[in-house]
C-alpha cells in the first residue's frame, strides 16, 4: 500500500495553478513590452508598483490576521494611521525621520499585541461575528481618539526620500517611488524569513493551521496570536508610513482608501495567500495607475475604485477561491 | 518500578455530557499499557483528560506531581499524544512536522534527527515533501516520528491502528515496541484491535461506559473468558 501510494501522481509541493502563472507571466511580458516602447507607460507602471507593494503589505496584514484570527480585521488601516500620526509626534518631539520610522514599528508591534490582548482575546472564544464586530468599534475607537489628540486638520511631515527623479534610459524614476518599493519589499521578505526559517515562525504557522494539534506539541497558540497581530500591525505601520508621502499630507482618513484596496487585494489573491496578497496589491497598483490613461477616456480617476471592484469580480467569477487559493490535498 | 502516571478517580465531559464516570490507572516508567474498549467507552477522553483538551476531575499525577496547566503546558512536561487522526500538520512539510515535534526543546536537532532517520530510513528522501499528501501509514509513521523527536517520557497513542491495512499495522507496533525497549519511553496506547493491542503490552485496562470494567497484567486478560468473547473474538 505504502507502494501503491508513492506510484500514485500526487502532487508532491503545493504549487498555484499554472494557468495563473501563465497569466502572471503573460501580464509581466504585456507590461515590459508596452514599456520599452512607452515612457509614459514605464513612468506609471514604476508608480504603479509603488502604490502595489503598499496596498500588497496592508493586505499581507490583513491575511496575516485572517489566518490566526479568522476574520478579516477592519481596524487595520486605521491602525496604520494612527502609528503614522505616532510617528509624526515623534519628529515633533525632535526625532529625526528615520529614528521616528524604526520608533514607531517597536511602538507598532506592542501596539498589536495589547490590542489582542485587550479587545480581541475576550470576544475570541465566542462568535466570528464578536470579533468582526469589536475590529469594526476598533476603527471608530482609534479614529477618535486620533482626531482628539491630534484633531482632524491636515499635517504635515517630514518627506523620507525628497524629490529626487532618478532616470533609467529615458523613464524617469521618482526616489521615492524607488524607496517605496524598497521599504516594502525588505519587511516583506523579513516577515517571509521569519515565517519560513524560525522556530516561533513555525510554531504561529502550525497555530494557525491546527491550533488543537499545534498546543498538543507544546505551541503556546494563545501568546502567538498576540505576536501575530503585533506583526500585523508592524506591517500595516510600514503601509501607512509608505502611504503618507505618496499623499503629501496627514489626517486621519489618510489609509481609508488604502484599506479597501488592501482588502481587494487579498481577496483576489486568495485570503489565505501571503504571495497572493502581494501579487495582488501590485496588480492591483498597475491597474489603477494604468487604468485612467489607457481607457480612451472611460475611466476617469473617480471612476477608479468601482473598475478596481468590478475587475475584482470578475476574477472571482472565474476563480473562485482566488489567484492564490487552493485546495489543500489531504488524506485519511 | 515507580508510577510515571497515576489517574485516580477522572472524569471527564463534553459540555453537560459526562464521558468519564471515575476512571483510575497507573501507568510505570518503561512499561507499555493500553486501554481498550467498544466505541464510546472513553478511551480517546481518557488521553483527552491527561493532555487537559477536555474539562476534567479528579486527581492526575505525573511522575509525582499533579498534572496542572493546558495542552501545551502538559507537552513541555514530557507527555506526546498523538491524538485521534494523528494530529499531522498536512499542510506543512515532513520536515516541518519533525521540527514542530521538538518544538519545547532547545538546542540542537541533528542527533535527533539521525535517530529518526534509524527507525524511518524513508523520512530522509521526504522531508520536503507536504505532509497531507502522505498515505495513511506513512502518515501514523510520521506522527510518531514527531512524537519522538519530543523526546518525550510518556508517549500516548490514539488508536495508531485506525484506517491501516494489516501488514502496516504490525509495522507501526513494531516501532512503537522499538521505542519503548530501545529509548525507554513509557507507552500508554488506546485500541479497538484489542488482539494486537495485548500482544503489545504489559499491562492492560478494559474501559466499558467511561469506567474500568477490567484490568491487570495482558497476558491475564488474553485468558479472560469476557475479553476474549467481547475483544478477541473467539
Amino acid at each position: 500500500m505504502v507502494e501503491l501510494a508513492r506510484k500514485l501522481p500526487l502532487p508532491q509541493r503545493r504549487f498555484p495553478a499554472s494557468p495563473v502563472l501563465l497569466l502572471l507571466a503573460a501580464a509581466c511580458i504585456f507590461l515590459t513590452v508596452e514599456s520599452l516602447r512607452s515612457t509614459i507607460f514605464a513612468q506609471l507602471t514604476v508608480a504603479g508598483v509603488a502604490t502595489g507593494v503598499v496596498y500588497g503589505s496592508l493586505a499581507l496584514a490583513l491575511v496575516l490576521i485572517y489566518r490566526a484570527t479568522e476574520v478579516i480585521n477592519f481596524a487595520q488601516g486605521e491602525m496604520a494611521m494612527a502609528m503614522v500620526y505616532v510617528a509624526y509626534q515623534l519628529t515633533l518631539w525632535g526625532l529625526a525621520y528615520w529614528e521616528a520610522f524604526f520608533l514607531t514599528l517597536a511602538i507598532a508591534f506592542v501596539f498589536g499585541v495589547v490590542t489582542q490582548r485587550v479587545f480581541i482575546r475576550p470576544v475570541q472564544g465566542r462568535s466570528v461575528i464578536a470579533v468582526v464586530i469589536v475590529t469594526v468599534g476598533l476603527f471608530i475607537l482609534i479614529d477618535g481618539l486620533v482626531e482628539w489628540k491630534w484633531s482632524a486638520n491636515q499635517r504635515f511631515m517630514q518627506a523620507p526620500f525628497g524629490n529626487k527623479i532618478y532616470h533609467l534610459g529615458n523613464v524617469p524614476i521618482a526616489r521615492q517611488d524607488l524607496g517605496t518599493i524598497v521599504i516594502t519589499l525588505i519587511s516583506v521578505s523579513a516577515l517571509w524569513a521569519f515565517f519560513r526559517f524560525t522556530k516561533l515562525g513555525l510554531g504561529m504557522r502550525a497555530g494557525a493551521l491546527r491550533p488543537a494539534a499545534a498546543r498538543l506539541v507544546g505551541v503556546r497558540t494563545n501568546a502567538l496570536l498576540a505576536v501575530g497581530w503585533g506583526l500585523a500591525a508592524v506591517l500595516g505601520a510600514v503601509a501607512g508610513l509608505m502611504t503618507e508621502p505618496a499623499e503629501y499630507v496627514l489626517q486621519p482618513t489618510l489609509m481609508q482608501p488604502v484599506l479597501l484596496y488592501a482588502f481587494a487585494a487579498a481577496v483576489l489573491g486568495g485570503l489565505e495567500s501571503p504571495g497572493g496578497a502581494l501579487v495582488g496589491g501590485i496588480a492591483l497598483g498597475i491597474f489603477l495607475n494604468l487604468l485612467p490613461s489607457h481607457s480612451w477616456g472611460f475611466v476617469t480617476s473617480a471612476l477608479e475604485l468601482p473598475v478596481a471592484f468590478a475587475a475584482l469580480l470578475v476574477v472571482l467569477l472565474i476563480k473562485p477561491t482566488g489567484l492564490f487559493g487552493h485546495r489543500t490535498v489531504r488524506k485519511v | 518500578m515507580t508510577a510515571l502516571l497515576e489517574l485516580r478517580d477522572v472524569h471527564a465531559r463534553y459540555g453537560p455530557v459526562n464521558a468519564l464516570h471515575g476512571v483510575s490507572l497507573t501507568v510505570d516508567e518503561g512499561e507499555i499499557v493500553a486501554v481498550l474498549g467498544a466505541n464510546g467507552a472513553g478511551k480517546t477522553t481518557t488521553l483527552r483528560a491527561i493532555s487537559h483538551t477536555v474539562h476534567r476531575d479528579g486527581d492526575i499525577r505525573f511522575a509525582g506531581n499533579a498534572l496542572r496547566g493546558g495542552p501545551e503546558a502538559v507537552a513541555r512536561l514530557g507527555v506526546a499524544h498523538v491524538p485521534e487522526g494523528r494530529g499531522t500538520f498536512s499542510e506543512l512539510t515532513v520536515w516541518e512536522n519533525l521540527r514542530l515535534g521538538a518544538y519545547t526543546r532547545r538546542g540542537n536537532l541533528k542527533d535527533d534527527f539521525a535517530r529518526v532517520g534509524s527507525y524511518f530510513p524513508w523520512l530522509e528522501d521526504r522531508r520536503h515533501q507536504q505532509a497531507g499528501t502522505l498515505s495513511g501509514g506513512e502518515q501514523q509513521m510520521l506522527a510518531l516520528a514527531r512524537a519522538f523527536m519530543q523526546r518525550p517520557r510518556l508517549l500516548m497513542l490514539d488508536e495508531p491502528s485506525l484506517g491501516l491495512a494489516p501488514l502496516l499495522v504490525t509495522e507501526v507496533f513494531r516501532i512503537v515496541q522499538e521505542l519503548n525497549e530501545n529509548e525507554g519511553v513509557t507507552v500508554l496506547v488506546v485500541e479497538q484491535n484489542a488482539h494486537i493491542a495485548l500482544q503489545l503490552a504489559q499491562t492492560a485496562y478494559v474501559l466499558e461506559v467511561g469506567r474500568v470494567a477490567l484490568s491487570g497484567p495482558s497476558a491475564d486478560l488474553q485468558q479472560h473468558e469476557s475479553v476474549r468473547r467481547s475483544y478477541l473474538g473467539y
